[in-house]
C-alpha cells in the first residue's frame, strides 16, 4: 500500500501502521481514511499530503 | 554594543529584551534574548537575526567585529519574526551573496514578507566551508514549526539550534555556568511545557538522529537565553526526559470563580487531594495566566478543572486556557470537573467532554453545586479530592 507524505511538516502516513491515537486502525489504505482526518503532527488536512515517492 | 566570543570564530551579536512581559500570550517574566551569530572566516555567516525594532542593535554588535558588508551568507534557521523579523533590512543592509533557509522557510519568509530575498533551500546533510570547517544542516522540522533547522560547526563542535533547547530569559550573562540553575531551570520547563511540549515524539526521535550523525555538541546555542557551554549534555538530558511526559504524583486545579462558590470547591478537593499524599497546585484564571498553567502541567499527572457556569456556557477564561491546553497535547493526565452553577449545570457536565477530546482520562462524573456549596457539597468535594488522590497514587507507583 502506498504511504502518503504530509508537505508541511513531514509525517509520513504508513497504511501498514494507521493512526490508532486517532481512530485509524492499522490497515487502513488512504483513500478509506476519512475527509475530517488530520495530520497528527502539524494539524493540516489530507489535501495537504501527498503520495511518497 | 560589542559582541560576545563564543570560541575561535563564533561571536554572539544578538539583543537582550529585558522588557518583554507578553510574548503572544505567555508570560515571559524574565525578559528574553534573541540570539543571533557571527561565524568569522574568508567568507563570514550571519546566523539568523533578531526582532525587527532590535535591528540596529545587532548591526552594532556586528560592526564591533567586522564591518556587516563582509558577511557572506546569511542563514535563517527559523522563520518566526523573533528571528526574522531583521532579515528585510540585514539583507538590504548586507548585501550578502547567499541567504539560506529550508524549503519551509522559503515559504514561511516569502509569505511574511512578500519580498524577493533570492533565498536558497538547504536539506538535511548540505554544507558550507567555512575555511577549514563546515557548517552542516539539520532539519528538525516541528521543533517547533514546519521550518525549524539546526546547523552544526563541525571542527568547533559548535551546534546552532534555534529555538530548540532555548528558553525566554534575559540575562547579560550569556553563558550557562554564569546563570542561577533555580532561575533558568523553571523558565526552560516553561519553554518547553509552552512551545515544544506538542512535539514531544519529534524530540524523542530527533535526540537520537543527532546522536546518529555523530553530532557532539562542545556547545549549544539557542536564539533564546544563554549558550550552553560548561555542560550541553545538560539539556539534552532534560529534553529528552521532558519528552516522556512521565505523570507526577502532582495535580494541578485550575479554575475561575464569579461569586467565591467554584473557589470554595477547589480548595476543599485540593485539601484532600494533599491529605492523600499527592502534591497540589491551585491556579486561579484571575491570578495566572495560561502559559503558566502549561508550565504547572509539565510535571503532573492529574489536569482538575472548575468553571462556573455563565450564560449558559462555562465562563470564558476556562474556555481559553482549556483551548491553550488542548493545543498542547500534553499525554498521560488524568482528570475531573467541578463548579458552581445556578440553574443549568450542564455546561459543567460539558468540561468533561472537553477533557476527553484533549486525551484526558477522566476519572468521574462532574462535581456540580448549585449556587453555593453547602457542607455535603463539601464533602462530596473532599470525595473527589481524595479519589484523584489515590488515582493517581495508583497510577504513579
Amino acid at each position: 500500500m502506498i504511504k502518503y507524505v504530509c508537505e508541511i511538516c513531514g509525517y509520513v502516513y504508513d497504511p501498514a501502521i494507521g493512526d490508532p491515537a486517532n481512530g485509524i486502525a492499522a490497515g487502513t489504505k488512504w483513500e478509506d481514511i476519512k475527509e475530517d482526518w488530520v495530520c497528527p503532527v502539524c494539524g493540516v488536512g489530507k489535501d495537504q499530503f501527498k503520495p511518497e515517492n | 554594543m560589542q559582541a560576545v566570543q563564543l570560541s575561535e570564530k563564533a561571536y554572539w551579536v544578538g539583543v537582550i529584551d529585558w522588557n518583554i512581559r507578553d510574548f503572544h500570550g505567555y508570560s515571559t517574566k524574565r525578559g528574553t534574548t534573541y540570539n543571533a551569530y557571527l561565524i568569522l572566516g574568508e567568507k563570514p555567516v550571519l546566523i539568523d537575526t533578531v526582532k525587527k525594532e532590535f535591528f540596529g542593535e545587532m548591526m552594532e554588535r556586528i560592526k564591533s567585529v567586522i564591518d556587516p558588508q563582509k558577511i557572506h551568507t546569511i542563514i535563517s534557521l527559523h522563520s518566526e519574526m523573533d528571528h526574522s523579523g531583521a532579515l528585510v533590512q540585514a539583507v538590504e543592509a548586507i548585501q550578502p551573496e547567499e541567504v539560506y533557509v529550508s524549503l519551509m522557510g522559503m515559504k514561511h519568509i516569502t509569505a511574511q514578507f512578500h519580498k524577493d530575498l533570492k533565498l536558497k533551500t538547504v536539506k538535511t546533510g548540505d554544507k558550507i566551508s567555512i575555511d577549514q570547517d563546515t557548517l552542516c544542516f539539520v532539519e528538525a522540522r516541528m521543533l517547533h514549526w514546519p521550518d525549524s533547522m539546526l546547523a552544526y560547526l563541525e571542527k568547533e563542535q559548535l551546534l546552532f539550534t534555534n529555538d530548540v533547547f532555548g528558553m525566554h530569559y534575559a540575562t547579560a550573562q550569556l553563558f550557562d555556568d554564569e546563570n542561577d540553575e533555580h532561575l533558568w531551570l523553571r523558565e526552560a520547563e516553561k519553554y518547553y511545557a509552552n512551545i515544544v511540549l506538542p512535539y514531544s515524539d519529534i524530540v524523542t526521535r530527533f535526540l537520537g538522529q543527532i546522536k546518529q550523525m555523530g553530532i557532539q555538541p562542545r556547545m549549544i546555542a539557542p536564539d533564546h537565553g544563554f549558550i550552553w557551554r560548561k555542560e550541553p549534555s545538560r539539556i539534552i538530558e532534560l529534553y529528552g526526559r521532558w519528552a516522556t511526559q512521565k505523570p507526577t504524583k502532582k495535580a494541578v486545579i485550575v479554575y475561575d470563580t464569579m461569586w467565591g462558590s467554584t473557589e470554595k470547591m477547589a480548595t476543599h478537593i485540593a485539601d484532600a487531594i494533599r491529605e492523600e499524599g499527592c502534591e497540589v497546585k491551585v491556579l486561579s484564571m484571575h491570578a495566572c495566566d495560561r502559559s503558566e498553567v502549561a508550565t504547572e502541567l509539565l510535571h503532573a499527572g492529574a489536569l482538575i478543572v472548575g468553571a462556573p457556569v455563565l450564560n449558559n456556557q462555562i465562563f470564558p477564561s476556562m474556555a481559553d486556557v482549556l483551548c491553550y491546553l488542548k493545543g498542547l497535547r500534553r499525554k498521560n493526565l488524568i482528570g475531573a470537573v467541578f463548579g458552581s452553577y445556578g440553574w443549568n449545570g450542564a455546561p459543567i457536565d460539558g468540561l468533561n467532554k472537553q477533557l476527553e477530546e484533549m486525551g484526558v482520562s477522566v476519572i468521574a462524573p462532574a462535581l456540580k453545586t448549585s449556587f453555593v456549596p453547602d457542607e455535603a457539597a463539601y464533602q462530596s468535594c473532599r470525595d473527589l479530592g481524595r479519589l484523584i488522590g489515590k488515582t493517581l497514587t495508583e497510577k504513579v507507583q
